[in-house]
C-alpha cells in the first residue's frame, strides 16, 4: 500500500489517527476542571507539536541514519523563516508560496553549510556546524537588519507590496490563508463540560507532517536509505566497496536542511513573525534532544521526542507553588510541605531539571530511546509469551 | 603483461622499510599467492593496491592504468574488490544487507540518489546476494547481525560482499584465518571453482600451506618487503631460501 510494506504502512496509519484525533485525546480534562491547565489541545501548542515534528523527522534522516551530528540545524529553520515572511511580504499572503520557497532556500543554504562542513567528521563536523549556526544568528541580528528585521524580527506589515493580492485588502494587514481560509480560523465543538479546537491551521500541519513521514518512511527503505546507514555503520569499508560516500551525506544533509526549512515555513505560516533567536544554537540542541529522547533512527521516534519536549516546556512548567499546595493539601501539614519542598525545584520553572533527569535516564538505560525501549519490552514479553506456549 | 604490475615499489614507516623495490607480475585468471613470515609487508602490499597507501615510489598498473592516486572507491569500481585481514563489514546491519550494499555499488556506481523504490523491490540485487551467500554456505544467515557472527563467519560474508561485485581482481588477505577446518575446505572448494567458472584474477595472502597449495598457480615469496622467490607451487616446497626466511624470520 502506498509503496509500503503492511507494518510501515500501519505505522503511517497510526500518526495518521494520533494527528487527526490530537485536538481530542490532548484534552482529556473537562474545561473548568482542576486539571484543564494540563489540556495541551489548543492550536497553537499542537501546530507546534507537530511542526517541531517535521524537524525532527528530517534531522533523524541525517543523525539517525549517517550518524552526522549536526550542531547547527536551527540555522535551515530560521533561513526558511525569514523566505517565508518574505513570500508572504513580497508575494501573496496565501502560505503555499511561502511554505514551498521556505522549503527550497533552506535547501540551497544547507546545500553550502553541508559542503564545506562536510570535509570533516566527528566532533569536527559537529563544531563546524555549529559555528555557521551561530554565524548566520549573529548576521541575521546585525549586519542583515535590512533582510532580517535585526533584534525585533520580520514580519507582515500594512504596506507589503503583496503582488498577487495586495489590492484586495482593506485597513488590517490581512492574516496567513489558504485560498481564504485563515490559518486563525477553528471551530469549536463542546461535548459535555469537554471543549475542542479544531483549527485549520493546525490541520495544514497535521497535513504536510503526513507527506513528511511518508517520504522519511520511503527513504529509510530505500537503497539510498540503506547506504547512509552503511555510512554510519562502516564508513571505511564502503568506499572499499565503490561508493563515494560524500555524496549521499550530503544528499542526506540537504534532505534534513529542507525538513528544517518546512518547518520554519510552517512557523511563520501560522505567525508570520520571524525572529533571530530562531537560529539560536540552543534551538538546534533541542532538535537532537528531541530525536535522541525519541529514538534515533526509529521513524517514530522523533515525532514523540519533539511532542514530549514540546509538552514539557509549555504545560509542565505552568505548575507553581500554589497549586502543588492545593494537591498536598489533604496530607497532614509538614509532611504536605516537605513534599512540596522537594518537588517544586522540578516542576514548573524547573521543568528543564525535570527534562535533563529523564534524558540522562533515557540515555543511559535506553540506548534506543523510548522507541528503542517500548519496543524492547514488547519484544521481550512478546518471545517470553511465544516459549511459553 | 599481466592483469596486475607492480614495478619497484617502496614503503618506508618512519625507519622501517616495509616494502622495498617489490616486483610482482599476476596473470589474468589465475590465483597468485603471496606468502611470507608475520610482518614481511604482505598486507602493506594490499593497502598500496587498494588506495589505502600510496607508495614512496614505483608503480602499480591495472590492465595497463595506474591505480596510484586514485581514491578507493574509484579502485573499486576499476573492477578490484578486497577481503581484509581484520574483518571490514558493516556490523550493525543484516548479512544481506551486507551484500547487498557491494552489489548495488557494482550495479549503480559510486553514487545514486534511489531514495524511493523500496529496497523490497530491488529483486535482482536480492536474487544475487542470495546466491552468493548459498554459493559460501550462508544461506541459512541472511537475517543476522553481522556483528554477532564468529569470526570465520566474517571472513566468509567478507568474501561473498567481495564475489558480488564480480570484481576482475579480488584481493584476499588471510580468507581462512579464524575457519574451521570443514569451512576452510569449503572455501578452497568455491574460490577453485569461482577462479576455474569466472576467470577471476586473485591474489590470496595465507599462512595456510594447505590453502595455498591447493589453490595457487604460481607464489611469491615475501620476506623483510623483498620478493625473495617466485614460482610455480611445485619449485616452493623445497627451496632452501624460503625455509630460511621462515625459520629466520618471526616463525
Ligand atoms: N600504517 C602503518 N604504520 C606504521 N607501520 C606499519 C603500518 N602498517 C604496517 N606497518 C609495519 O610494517 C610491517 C609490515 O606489516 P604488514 O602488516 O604488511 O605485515 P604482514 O606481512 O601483513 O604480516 P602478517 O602476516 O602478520 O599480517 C610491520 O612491521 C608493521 O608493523
Ligand atoms: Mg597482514
Amino acid at each position: 500500500m502506498l509503496g509500503l510494506s503492511r507494518k510501515d504502512f500501519l505505522t503511517l496509519l497510526f500518526v495518521l489517527l494520533l494527528v487527526a484525533a490530537a485536538p481530542i485525546f490532548l484534552n482529556p480534562f473537562p474545561e473548568g476542571s482542576k486539571f484543564a491547565q494540563f489540556n495541551a489541545g489548543y492550536p497553537d501548542l499542537m501546530q507546534r507539536f507537530v511542526i517541531f515534528g517535521i524537524f525532527a523527522i528530517g534531522y533523524n534522516i541525517l543523525f539517525g541514519l549517517t550518524g552526522y551530528l549536526s550542531f547547527g540545524h536551527a540555522a535551515f529553520l530560521g533561513a526558511g523563516s525569514y523566505a517565508g515572511v518574505w513570500m508572504l511580504k513580497l508575494l501573496t499572503i496565501n502560505v503555499i508560496p511561502a511554505i514551498l520557497v521556505s522549503t527550497l532556500v533552506a535547501g540551497i543554504f544547507s546545500l553550502l553549510i553541508g559542503y564545506i562542513s562536510l570535509r570533516r567528521s566527528g566532533i569536527y563536523f559537529s563544531i563546524l556546524t555549529l559555528a555557521f549556526a551561530q554565524m548566520s544568528f549573529a548576521l541575521a541580528a546585525s549586519v542583515l537588519t535590512p533582510i532580517t528585521g535585526g533584534e525585533t524580527g520580520l514580519q507582515t506589515a500594512l504596506n507589503d507590496p503583496r503582488i498577487l493580492d495586495g489590492a484586495s485588502v482593506g485597513g488590517n494587514i490581512p492574516a496567513p490563508s489558504l485560498f481564504g481560509l485563515q490559518m486563525g480560523y477553528s471551530w469549536k465543538v463542546a461535548v459535555g463540560d469537554w471543549l475542542w479546537t479544531f483549527n485549520v491551521g493546525y490541520y495544514l500541519c497535521a497535513f504536510v507532517l503526513l507527506i513528511a513521514f511518508y517520504i522519511s518512511i520511503r527513504i529509510f527503505r530505500s537503497p539510498f536509505g540503506m547506504m547512509l546507514k552503511a555510512v554510519k555503520s562502516n564508513n571505511q569499508r564502503l568506499s572499499y566497496t565503490g561508493i563515494s560516500p560524500r555524496p549521499y551525506t550530503l544528499a542526506a544533509f540537504v534532505i534534513s536542511g529542507m525538513y528544517a526549512g518546512l518547518a520554519g515555513g510552517l512557523m511563520v505560516s501560522m505567525d508570520p513573525l520571524a525572529g533571530a533567536e530562531r537560529m539560536q544554537w540552543t534551538a538546534s540542541g533541542e532538535v537532537v534532544l528531541m530525536t535522541i529522547l525519541g529514538g534515533v533512527g526509529t521513524l517514530i521516534g522523533p515525532v514523540l521526542g519533539a511532542g514530549l519536549i514540546k509538552y514539557f516546556e509549555n504545560i509542565f512548567s505552568k505548575i507553581n507553588e500554589n497549586l502543588l499546595e492545593q494537591w498536598f493539601a489533604f496530607m497532614p501539614e509538614g509532611l504536605g510541605d516537605f513534599i512540596v519542598t522537594i518537588i517544586y525545584p522540578f516542576v514548573g520553572k524547573g521543568w528543564h531539571l525535570t527534562l535533563g533527569l529523564m534524558f540522562m535516564l533515557v540515555v543511559i538505560f535506553m540506548p534506543g530511546g523510548l522507541i528503542g525501549g517500548l519496543s524492547g519490552i514488547y519484544k521481550r514479553v512478546f518471545r517470553r509469551r511465544s516459549t511459553a506456549q | 603483461m599481466g592483469a596486475l604490475e607492480v614495478r619497484g615499489v617502496n614503503k618506508r614507516f618512519g625507519g622501517l622499510q616495509a616494502l622495498n623495490d617489490v616486483n610482482l607480475t599476476v596473470e589474468e585468471g589465475r590465483i597468485h599467492a603471496i606468502i611470507g613470515p608475520n610482518g614481511a609487508g604482505k598486507s602493506t602490499l594490499l593497502n598500496c593496491f587498494v588506495g589505502r597507501l600510496t607508495p614512496d615510489s614505483g608503480t602499480v598498473m591495472f590492465h595497463g592504468k595506474s591505480l596510484l592516486g586514485r581514491q578507493p572507491h574509484q579502485i573499486n569500481q576499476a573492477g578490484v574488490s578486497r577481503v581484509f585481514q581484520t574483518p571490514e563489514i558493516f556490523a550493525d546491519l543484516t548479512v544481506l544487507e551486507n551484500v547487498m550494499i557491494p552489489a548495488l555499488a557494482h550495479r549503480d556506481g559510486i553514487f545514486e540518489f534511489n531514495a524511493f523504490k523500496p529496497m523490497r523491490h530491488e529483486t535482482d540485487i536480492h536474487k544475487r546476494a542470495h546466491d552468493v551467500l548459498e554459493d559460501l554456505g550462508m544461506a541459512d544467515k541472511t537475517d543476522m547481525v553481522a556483528a554477532s557472527m564468529s569470526r570465520g563467519d566474517k571472513r566468509r560474508l567478507e568474501m561473498a560482499m567481495g564475489l558480488v561485485q564480480e570484481p576482475k581482481l579480488l584481493l584476499l588477505d588471510e580468507p581462512t584465518a579464524g575457519m574451521s577446518r570443514a569451512d576452510t575446505n569449503n572455501t578452497i572448494e568455491v574460490l577453485r571453482h569461482i577462479g576455474d567458472s569466472r576467470g577471476i584474477t586473485m591474489i590470496i595472502i595465507e599462512h595456510d600451506m594447505h590453502v595455498v597449495f591447493s589453490l595457487a598457480d604460481r607464489i611469491s615469496v615475501l620476506a623483510q618487503g623483498t620478493v625473495i622467490v617466485e614460482d610455480a607451487p611445485e619449485n616452493i616446497k623445497g627451496n632452501v631460501k624460503v625455509q630460511e626466511a621462515y625459520l629466520g624470520g618471526a616463525h
